[in-house]
């Protein structure tokens, strides 16, 4: 490669820059304290694993997905994980062995060799949330709700969920007696709802007429709830599996209802995202202007079974990327003061900085023969001595014209106490007290004990 | 609002009597209007003109609702991530095989001049031949004539094009029309108005 291209980076490989990589943490952060608060706990599970263990169960479909390696030590092949969901089965099922239901979160990158055709990219951050060692549909619930709190976070709106349930097709095509390739030829055309291409396919296969009409009808089950009361009908001669799918979708969907009464649930009976994995209930949640779902889940029992431990599980996983660049505006994510200081060999410099970061301000030092001024940098206010030689923030507003009165946030002869958050207005000769909260008004020749709220009003002494 | 994706040309003309049936009308023709977005009679629907094969792509991002796009372009791009519930039965051709009257019968790998990259490359692999593909963007039917290729994978319509220039169709691939197809986000988020066109569109193809 030659040297002018050496900043190229691999197809679906991207680097993100401090304002991107501000927003992403915040909302990484965030998302790990919200599973925190549900008993979620989280673990990490390593970037590379031996393929065997990466494919096996849920993982064939992931087969294309991951990078492979060959271990330099073993001669084993390695992989890189292409989803973290069978690494943190195998941490429930081998290593914490609990009796009771085991609550999981993870966040971390993740490689895909081709990436999602639509996304383009080929290192997702995915994070999600694992319940295992409850079959009910109370855990569905609850990881519903989980993904829909988490996706509330990003400060998304008109979120809409979509549920489906995998046990319907399963149970249909176990009874219809399908070949491995028969099976796979309508798993493929269910895709893509080729409703046209189905019924060829049903007329060449020579199974019930009653299944045949119920496989005829899928594509069409999916829209609002009524479809739940249409698939009755439809399914009124399946057998007891299609049945209770049924039943356990709808009771699903009826509790969300009353739970999050302004969202909007549709159904999809034919949805079978995910489906060489999942046993149960599957959902996705979307978003206006996005063509795709931007979270997803579902229940995957016994996946832990080549682990040790067969247990029921379910759960729902999100591209951290994605959801980060959906909705920047939302929160005052770290939008703390950077303070410009000079480089100086000076003790009480140094403990006046030492004391400000501590302070959720930052400072940034001054370096001998640097280029480019503290606004370059982005500081807005710098340490200078007064004329008590004692280390001052002054605003740079101010230091850029002296003695002129700025009309929003000038100060002036300030020392002003620490945790203090400047409104916006002008604050003049204030010796405030620490832990004061100032109101949007002026303040003039304050000096206000602790713990005093001050009025939304200016307040003059 | 639904946005509805369709190629200028024989797709589009065969489309809009379909369209009528339910109600939308392009405002414009695109014949003499030079605008890409087209309101229709229905305040609810949009069309927008693009190239056939960017239907499949404009409807995966979500860049249109529903699309109007040719079996040959979906099978070309690999349109797993859409739906594509209707078979619209307008622009009928075949996907075929066509070479010289006197081409001599292929032994080992042979060389296949075609736009179908994938389709071709799928076919002859399913044969059981070592085909080497050559892609090429028009006059398919040269590339025989000047030794480019044994053999092209091109659609025929009448056949009259592949016989002006000496050729002849050999096998059917596939037979091609037109389908619905719908992104999938939309299916659920829009679901009513798709499934109402979708219910309006398959009762005028019954009828047909």
């Amino acid at each position: 490669m030659q040297q002018k291209d050496s900043w190229l980076l691999p197809e679906g490989i991207e680097e993100i820059l401090p304002e991107d990589a501000k927003h992403l943490e915040n909302l990484r952060s965030r998302f790990l304290e919200l599973f925190a608060s549900w008993g979620y706990e989280l673990v990490i599970p390593p970037f590379i694993d031996f393929l065997d263990s990466l494919l096996t169960g849920s993982g064939h479909d992931l087969e294309l997905q991951t990078f492979k390696l060959t271990d330099q030590l073993s001669g084993e092949m390695l992989g890189v994980r292409a989803d973290m969901t069978p690494q943190v089965a195998r941490i429930d099922a081998h290593n914490l062995k609990h009796e009771w239901p085991t609550r999981l979160c993870y966040v971390g990158t993740i490689l895909h060799t081709r990436g999602d055709p639509l996304e383009k990219t080929r290192s997702p951050m995915q994070c999600g949330a694992e319940l295992y060692g409850h079959a009910g549909q109370e855990s569905d619930i609850e990881v519903i709700r989980l993904m829909l709190e988490t996706l509330a976070m990003t400060g998304l709106q008109n979120v809409h969920l979509d549920l489906g349930h995998v046990g319907i097709y399963r149970a249909l095509a176990e009874q219809a007696g399908l070949s491995n390739s028969q099976e796979s030829k309508l798993f493929n055309v269910l895709q893509r709802k080729a409703r046209p291409e189905l019924r060829e396919l049903m007329d060449s296969y020579d199974i019930d007429p009653n299944l045949k009409n119920m496989l005829l009808k899928l594509p069409e089950l999916n829209g609002a709830k009524e479809i739940i009361a249409k698939a009755g009908d439809v399914f009124a001669k399946a057998n007891d599996k299609v049945k209770k799918a049924l039943s356990d979708l709808s009771a699903i969907a009826e509790q969300l209802a009353l739970r999050f009464p302004a969202l909007p649930i549709s159904f999809d009976l034919a949805e079978l995202r995910g489906y060489h994995y999942h046993t149960g209930v599957v959902f996705a949640a979307f978003v206006p202007t996005i063509g795709r779902e931007i979270a997803r889940g579902g229940r995957y029992d016994n996946i832990g079974g080549v682990f040790g431990r067969a247990r029921p599980a379910t759960g729902f996983s999100a591209d951290l990327k994605l959801l980060s660049t959906l909705n920047k505006q939302l929160y005052d994510i770290d939008k703390r003061e950077l303070i410009f200081a000079p480089y100086l060999d000076d003790a009480d410099l140094n403990e006046r900085i030492r004391e400000i970061r501590t302070q959720q301000r930052a400072v940034v030092q001054g370096l001998p023969g640097q280029t480019g001024t503290p606004e370059d940098m982005g500081c807005t206010a710098m340490l200078e001595r007064d004329n008590q030689r004692n280390w001052v923030i002054t605003s740079l507003a101010s230091v850029n014209m002296p003695g002129v009165a700025q009309p929003s946030a000038s100060v002036q002869s300030s020392a002003i106490a620490p945790g203090i958050a400047l409104p916006p207005a002008s604050v003049q000769s204030s010796a405030i007290a620490p832990g004061i909260a100032l109101p949007p008004a002026s303040v003039q020749s304050s000096a206000i004990a602790p713990g005093i709220a001050l009025p939304p009003a200016s307040v003059q002494s | 609002m639904l946005t509805i994706a369709v190629s200028k040309g024989r797709i589009y003309e065969d489309a809009l009597p379909l369209l009528a049936e339910a109600g939308i009308v392009p405002t414009d023709d695109p014949k003499t209007c030079r605008k890409l977005i087209l309101s229709t009679t229905r305040d609810d629907v949009q069309l927008v003109i693009i190239r056939a094969t960017d239907v499949p792509t404009f409807v995966e991002y979500g860049a249109a609702d529903l699309g109007i796009a040719g079996k040959d372009v979906l099978l070309e791009h690999g349109a797993d991530s859409l739906y594509e519930p209707l078979d619209l039965k307008i622009a009928c051709c075949r996907l075929m095989t066509a070479t010289r009257v006197d081409a001599p019968e292929h032994k080992g790998r042979i060389r296949v001049a075609t736009k179908y990259v994938n389709t071709a490359r799928k076919y002859f692999a399913e044969k059981g031949i070592q085909a080497e593909i050559i892609k090429l963007y028009g006059s398919m039917e040269l590339a025989p004539l000047v030794g480019l290729a044994d053999c092209i994978v091109d659609l025929v319509d009448t056949g009259s094009t592949l016989k002006a220039n000496g050729l002849v169709p050999r096998e059917l691939i596939m037979n091609i029309s037109s389908r619905l197809v719908v992104n999938k986000a939309a299916m659920k988020m829009k679901n009513q108005a798709i499934a109402l066109l979708l219910e309006q569109l398959e009762k005028t193809l019954s009828q047909r």
